[in-house]
Parts: C-alpha cells; structure tokens; sequence
C-alpha cells in the first residue's frame, strides 16, 4: 500500500525482534553509543565551560572555537578518522564527540554569566573561597543552562549517530545503510521512525531534568507568586506582609 | 581601628580610583565615605576585606597590615553589606544568614539558630526564615542581608550603599533601624553612600571625598555644616541653598526658620535639652 504502512508492519514484524540486529539489541546499542558519546563530550566541555564562565576570560575563543567545531561536517570528519584509525566505532566516538561538544561547552559557561554578578560578589565578600563560589553558587545556579546544552547536543548525537553505521555494524542506523543498499525503503522508514523515537523520548527524559533542577529559590522568581498561590495555598506563603517590615 | 596609610589604587586600564589617601577610621563609631560617583569610596571600603588590593600604601587593622592576611579569612572576620542584597537566590533566608558561620564550621544547628536570632535582631519575622530571597520585598531583602552581615558577629561591619535600592520610606525605616542596632552593638560601621543626609543621618565622624579619593573634608556632621572647609564641600553638603540654609524671621512676636525658598522650615523655642540649637 503505501511506505508508512509498510515501515510500521516492518517496525511491528515480530521477525525484527529477534537474533543478531533485532530492533531492541540495536536500540539499545544506539541509546549507550549516545549516552557514551556525550559523557567523552562533558569530560571535555565541562570543565572548560566551567572555567571560562568563572573567569570570564576566553569566551571568545571559545565561541570562535565552538564555530569551527559547528561547521566541521560530521560525515567528512567521521570517514577521514575512519581512514586514519580504521573501520569500527572509535570514528564515530570521535566525529560525534566533536558534534556535541559547542552546545555543552556554551550551556556551561552561559550557564555561569547568567547567574547575578551581585549574587557572586556578595559570596566572594562574605568569605567564600573560588572553590566554594563554583560548586555552592556557580554550579547550583548554572546546572539548568548546562543541563539544556546537553539536551540539545543529545538531540544531536542521537540523530547523527546514524552514521555510525556508515563504519561498523552498529546501531538503529544500520537499517537505514541496509535499507539503502537493498532498496527495502520500508525498513529504512521503519528504522528513521525509531530513531525519532529515541529522539522524543530523550528530549522528555532532558525536558523534566531541566525543570528539577532549577532551583527553588530561582524557579520563585521564574513562577512568580502563583506557584504559592493557586497550586498548593500554604499559611504563612501568601505576599510577604508581616508585622514591622516594610 | 583601620587605618589607610598613603593608600593608592591603580586600575589595570590607568584610572587613578584613589590617589595617596590616609584616613584613621575609630573602632566602634560609625564613619561615612561620602562622595559622588569617581570619587573611589566603594573602592576604599572593599580595599579593607581585600577585594581590592591598593597598588601603593598600606592597611591596618588594629596594628596589622591585613596585606599579611589570608583574604578569604579576613573576609569571613568583617561582615559587608551591599546594594541589593546580594543574597543567594536559591537559599532560604535563614540559610543565606548561616552563610558565613557555616564556612567557618559552626556547627549546622547552631548556626541555624542563630540565625533565627539574628532575624529578631534585624527586625524580620522569623516566618520568612525559609522563604526564598525572591519572595521578599527589596526592604525585607536588604534586612537580610545585614543579618548574614551581622552574623560571624564581626567587630567591622562594611556598609556599600545598602539602602539605595529601596523606595524613601522604606530607606528611612532602614536608617533607623541601623541608629538602633549601632546603639546596641556598636560596631566599627564603614558606610558609603552618594546621599549627603544619609552621611550626616548615621555618621559619627563623615568623610567627605572628591575624585580620586582626594578627602575633601574629616569630621562631625555639625563640625562640617557649620564649617564647610571650602567651596566643593558647602556646594556638596548644600550648605548656601535650599533646607539647609536656614534664616530667622520674626512673626508675630516669635521666631520661626526659613530656607532659603522662603518654605517655612520650623519655629525657634530655645535651646533643646543640653544640644543647644539643633538640626536633629
């Protein structure tokens, strides 16, 4: 009938579910490659975002930086390291690594300049030390940026990491390559719609993290009153009135 | 006491903030750095916690060069009050007061409860203790902030323009409410402000300063209305205009004051309880 019905029987085939290549084995091959790649990506960007949104210097290097790394073609970049170190999955760890690592290097230090300077004044002339400013009020404040950055590079990674199977036998990009080579369109629509899937289901998981980690304080003033008002009316949270204060 | 001996302050980028400034500064009296916007005072007041280090010159504090002194320890000693608030946002109230008393071990407990006390003390009930900072109006706020400056219980206090950011009422409550807890802890209050009142409102001994942190004028409030050391500092005290000039005119057999609008300012009864004639 027509590809979309086709794609899902093929998605709904009991015969892909199993032996070697059934959809849940590469799912999860696919799900742990992402997962994988974005830690080597926050092991690298991290500390750096960390460090330029603390000091305030080499943002602009890092934006020129994080540019360069942006318009690197992941393709080109994943065959040239394929030629260099050879067919397998140390290629794609690398060109996806490279693709992940703008958006969490900017959500890290973005995450920093946008905590109030006072804030962080304040902390300094109180008598906290350059450690205790970053991980009790740098990091706690700048955790919601940082945590969108790796949504977005997650939504990245997990789209592109399709083109691991451009070099090793890996993951739900498989049924695309395969698909492409033996023209069985529906099996590399019925594997584009998983990785979409994947796709929505990350963005959920990063979407619900990136709201429980704003804290409370700041969500206060993100949700202003009608958080303590119309939700759960508590004694003692209604409009700060009370007797002697201005 | 804290004492600024031929201290100067060269910015990485040539601007000369404070140039050979000597000043003693008494142990429990409050003094005032007051001065226009370039005029160095908050760079002198954050010169004394060490946030600004001074290119030339030294600084004791009761006989010691605090440049011999580990800064994040120093700071942990002075409490330090600023223009608006500088609270954590994502600590409660009563967390923002243990700030300092935390780091400096005591245990959580305690620390807490004093901070509780320390809400009565600056006149918050304690009910707002676990608010947010963003839950309270900017008054509320600027209490809190004294609190978390008033609670390693330092004998220095250091004041940044803490009430310019709230409305004039409210800014007057605060006032108060510092002439009382002064009263009560006598502190060594460095204080810094633009407003001329505000300075001679809560200063013991008022320091008058013009660009680059030339002192302009040392001395009482009454000292400095009645004898304006030059021109700069009766224009800026404005001594010659307006509700601090005030003459006598006669009116139906009695005196009353007048500024120099020609508002009528008050009536003269005589000398006040042992002041003599007054402004406060």
């Amino acid at each position: 009938m027509n590809i979309f019905a086709d794609a899902l029987n093929w998605i709904l085939d009991p015969a892909n579910y199993a032996g070697p290549g059934a959809i849940p084995v590469r799912a999860l091959e696919h799900l742990g490659f992402t997962f994988l790649t974005l830690l080597l990506a926050s092991a690298i960007a991290i500390p750096f975002g960390f460090a330029i949104g603390h000091s305030g210097r080499g943002r602009g290097l890092a934006v020129a930086t994080s540019g360069g790394l942006r318009a690197i073609p992941t393709l080109g970049l994943l065959t040239l390291v394929a030629l260099w170190i050879g067919i397998g999955l140390g290629a794609p760890y690398v060109a996806l690594t490279v693709l992940a690592i703008p958006p969490i290097l900017a959500g890290a230090y973005t995450g920093f300049e946008a905590i109030d300077r006072g804030a962080i004044d304040a902390a300094r002339a109180v008598g906290m030390s350059e450690v205790q400013i970053l991980t009790q009020v740098e990091i706690p404040l700048g955790l919601p940026l940082l945590i969108g950055g790796l949504r977005s590079a997650a939504l990245q990674v997990v789209a592109t990491a399709t083109l691991a199977a451009y070099v090793a036998d890996f993951g739900l990009g498989r049924y695309l390559f395969s698909g492409l080579k033996t023209r069985d369109y529906a099996q590399m629509l019925g594997g584009s719609i998983l990785v979409i899937l994947l796709a929505l289901a990350l963005e959920a998981v990063f979407a619900t993290l990136q709201r429980i980690v704003v804290p409370r304080g700041v969500a206060s003033t993100r949700l202003p009153v009608d958080r303590a008002r119309s939700a759960r009316p508590r004694p003692g949270m209604e409009p700060a009135i009370t007797k002697g204060n201005p | 006491m804290i004492e600024f001996r031929s201290v100067s302050k060269q910015f990485p980028d040539g601007t000369l903030a404070v140039d050979d400034f000597s000043l003693t500064i008494p142990s429990h009296r409050t003094t005032v750095l007051v001065g226009s916007s370039g005029s160095g005072k908050t760079t002198l007041l954050r010169m004394i916690n060490r946030m600004v280090d001074p290119t030339a010159g030294t600084i004791e504090i009761d006989g010691v060069d605090i440049a011999s002194l580990e800064p994040v320890k120093l700071r942990r000693s002075i409490g330090y009050v600023m223009q608006n608030s500088g609270l954590l946002p994502h600590r409660k109230v009563v967390d923002n007061v243990a700030t300092v008393p935390l780091l400096r071990g005591v245990p959580r407990k305690k620390a807490r409860a004093d901070a509780l006390a320390l809400l009565d003390t600056v006149g918050l009930d304690r009910t707002l203790a676990d608010r947010y900072p963003s839950q309270l109006s900017g008054g509320q706020q600027q209490r809190v902030g004294v609190a978390r400056g008033l609670a390693v219980n330092p004998n220095i206090l250091l004041m940044d323009e803490p009430f310019g950011a709230v409305d004039p009422i409210v800014r007057a409550e605060l006032q108060q409410e510092l002439i009382r807890l002064q009263t009560e802890l006598g502190k060594t209050v460095v204080f810094v402000t633009h407003d001329v009142d505000e300075a001679f409102l809560l200063g013991d001994q008022v320091v008058i300063l013009q660009q680059g942190g030339r002192i302009a004028q040392i001395g009482t409030p009454t000292d400095i209305l009645a004898h304006p050391a030059n021109d700069f500092v009766a224009s800026f005290i404005g001594a010659e205009r307006g509700k601090r000039a005030l003459h006598l005119e006669r009116h139906d057999g009695r005196d009353v004051l007048v500024d120099s609008d020609g508002r009528l300012a008050g009536v003269l009864v005589g000398d006040a309880p042992g002041q003599g004639v007054g402004f406060r």
